[in-house]
């Protein structure tokens, strides 16, 4: 992202080479469309229902999630069918320390994912003996156990057992003209893109380098000096603090945390917004987000009675017309109009 | 390219040394290992002096990629010591080896297959540099290797053209030179090539002569070669060391090793060839 970076790729590109071997969209078109959606996404609060900016918000709060899950499975090719167990996490541990500790919301959410980060970098130590559709299988037990253990008798005085815990929604402070759904949408917006912006940086480092040699050919990665377990685990915890962070912002944004917010299915979610949006592509995490809220949605008023089997069938048709996710489907078109105009 | 040449002669590249005075680079002192009932290596001994290129050679099954695999900490030998620098390398972990100075090319193409060529040198270049999650997300660019290093050893490996495509669409040739300029930006002491004209043209296999001939005068580094390109290994080798079954059957320069009597069997009355 430096401008040192963008001179030493120039050349590569100016030589007069074909243009169909053009690396990727030109970085100045990258930035126009990051402008372009920053000042849609700072206008929209201003311009739609209070319900329309909840959900914008939950969009956000998803895509953060599965940009975390990007970060393991796309970039460092470990699989988790179990990321809702880090947003309960991280969830719980807000709505724990404001109700217990009469935390305020914002002290919470580092510590949800700073915990969120150590339970994450734990359970990797184990999952490096896993391999992939192993590490799949044992990701989704946590998935699978995780609302189980939020209702259980030893954590219930904590929890609030079924009946799951009331959150206190932030308003805006210092007399801000602003709403609290309104509010809550700006504190996720800026959160997200401190989070994107951590993103973007580590995979274009020797960190995300090494994250993604791991994923490409472990055995070569380990001659090249990597070590893998430091880089796995990490990664995991990374991962995890991503989910724990949305874990946190939900909690305040729905004003309410239940162990059935936390199941499987929310998981299993997670990984399909990963793949709608791209496997890894760091803006697909949005097109992901948008996918988990709004679809079910579109399949509802679709019928009423087969919600579940609409649900699929635009599942499938997005797969067959966007393998590559919505990243993929952008950049090729995108690469298109670039290749025929030049 | 400013690369210190350690251990090096002031000659550039010392010629290998018969009379013992210099210590040697790496050492390799009865190493074994079994797989099973396979006795892949048995008790195979030899030096590398510094500067020198060591051609391995032996019919298929010998045991070469083994040999690598445990220099390169990848195996464990059941017997033996491997020493580079007078030190073990056993207690150490496979990936400190290439901080240690030796790195290494695969006989079938280890790429990093979804990543561009650079971003591919650049993972070689990966013990030069230090870096952590931490600086890296903030995006302090700490641990950014020496870009015209890197650059320029694109250029001298003549992949400036393929820099910034995909490893996955190269041709195998390209793909070779992208594991040679990525284990050379590790700036080795040590390079290990396993079967580096595998898959080449004839024109391809003069010039990986060549060019394995100018890293070791221009870089200093010492090269260990397996290769079963016969033409190849005697025209650039300064000793050459033969297996066979997993044992040393001879070691020498080039023409007492072609005239070994059994080297000549090993080859001659190998089936396996
Ligand atoms: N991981 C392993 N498990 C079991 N046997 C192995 C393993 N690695 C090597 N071997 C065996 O060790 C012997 C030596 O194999 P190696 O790959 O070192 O031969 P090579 O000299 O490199 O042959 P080639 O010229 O065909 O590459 C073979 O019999 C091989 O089957
Ligand atoms: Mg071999």
């Amino acid at each position: 992202m430096t401008d040192q970076s963008m001179t030493s790729e120039a050349p590569a590109q100016g030589r007069g080479k074909p243009v169909a071997e053009r690396a990727g969209i030109p970085v100045g078109l990258k930035r126009a469309a990051l402008l372009i959606g920053l000042i849609i996404a700072i206008a929209l609060p201003f311009m739609v229902k209070n319900f329309t900016i909840f959900q914008l918000t939950t969009v956000m709060i998803y895509a953060i999630a599965i940009l975390g899950l990007n970060l393991l499975t796309g970039f460092n090719g470990q699989f988790s069918l179990g990321h809702s167990t880090f947003i309960a996490i991280g969830a719980y541990t807000t709505a724990i320390l404001m109700e217990f500790g009469g935390f305020g919301f914002y002290a919470t959410l580092p510590l949800a994912a700073l915990f969120c980060f150590i339970v994450g970098f734990l359970f990797g130590l184990p999952a490096l003996r896993l391999e992939s559709i192993y590490l799949a299988l044992a990701t989704f037990a946590l998935a699978v156990a995780t609302p189980q253990l939020l209702k259980s008798a030893p954590f219930e005085p904590w929890t609030g057992g079924v009946q799951g815990l009331l959150v206190f929604k932030p308003e805006a402070p210092f007399g801000i003209p602003l709403n609290s759904d309104q509010w809550m949408y700006f504190v996720t917006l800026v959160i997200g893109l401190v989070l994107a912006f951590f993103a973007v940086n580590l995979v274009g480092s020797r960190t995300g380098r090494a994250m993604m040699a791991i994923r490409d050919n472990p055995i070569a990665a380990r001659a090249m000096g990597i070590n893998i377990a430091l880089y796995k685990t990490t990664t995991f915890g990374v991962s995890a603090a991503y989910a724990g962070i949305a874990g946190s912002l939900s909690a305040v944004v729905v004003q309410f945390v239940a162990p059935d917010s936390f199941t499987f299915v929310l998981a299993i979610g997670l990984f399909v917004g990963l793949v709608i949006g791209g496997v890894g592509s760091i803006p697909g995490a949005l097109f992901g987000g948008a996918f988990l809220v709004y679809v079910p949605n579109i399949a509802e008023e679709l019928s009423k009675g087969l919600a579940g089997a609409a649900y699929g069938a635009i599942l499938l048709l997005v797969i067959y017309l966007m393998p590559a996710g919505a990243a993929g489907l952008v950049r090729a078109i995108v690469m298109k109009v670039l290749n025929r105009r030049a | 390219m400013t690369l210190e040449v350690e251990g090096a002669g002031p000659s550039g590249h010392a010629a290998p040394s018969a009379d013992g005075a210099g210590a040697p680079l790496l050492s390799v002192d009865g190493i074994a290992i079994r797989f099973g009932g396979i006795v892949a290596l048995d008790g195979i001994s030899f030096d590398i002096a510094p500067g020198e290129i060591l051609g391995l050679i032996g019919p298929n099954g010998a045991g070469k990629t083994t040999l690598f695999n445990c220099v390169s900490r990848l195996y464990t030998p059941n017997e033996g010591d491997i020493r580079f620098r007078g030190e073990s390398v056993l207690a150490l972990a496979a990936h400190q080896i290439a901080g240690l100075g030796i790195t290494r090319t695969f006989q079938n193409l280890a790429l990093f297959r979804t990543m561009t060529v650079r971003d591919n040198v650049l993972v070689g270049s990966h013990p030069q540099t230090r870096s952590g999650f931490l600086d890296d997300a903030l995006g302090l660019r700490r641990g950014e290797p020496d870009r015209t290093e890197i650059d320029a050893l694109i250029a001298d490996l003549e992949l400036e053209d393929v820099a910034g495509r995909l490893v996955a669409d190269l041709p195998t040739g390209t793909q070779k030179r992208v594991e040679l300029a990525r284990a050379l930006a590790g700036r080795p002491k040590l390079l290990l090539l396993d079967e580096p004209a595998g898959g080449l043209t004839h024109g391809e296999v003069d010039d990986l002569g060549g060019l394995i001939q100018r890293i070791r005068d221009e870089r200093g580094v010492t090269v260990l070669l397996v290769e079963h390109h016969m033409g190849l290994v005697m025209s650039i080798s300064d000793t050459v060391v033969a297996l066979d079954f997993g044992r040393k059957i001879a070691q020498g320069t080039t023409q007492e090793v072609q005239n070994d009597p059994d080297v000549i069997r090993a080859y001659l009355g190998s089936s396996r060839q």
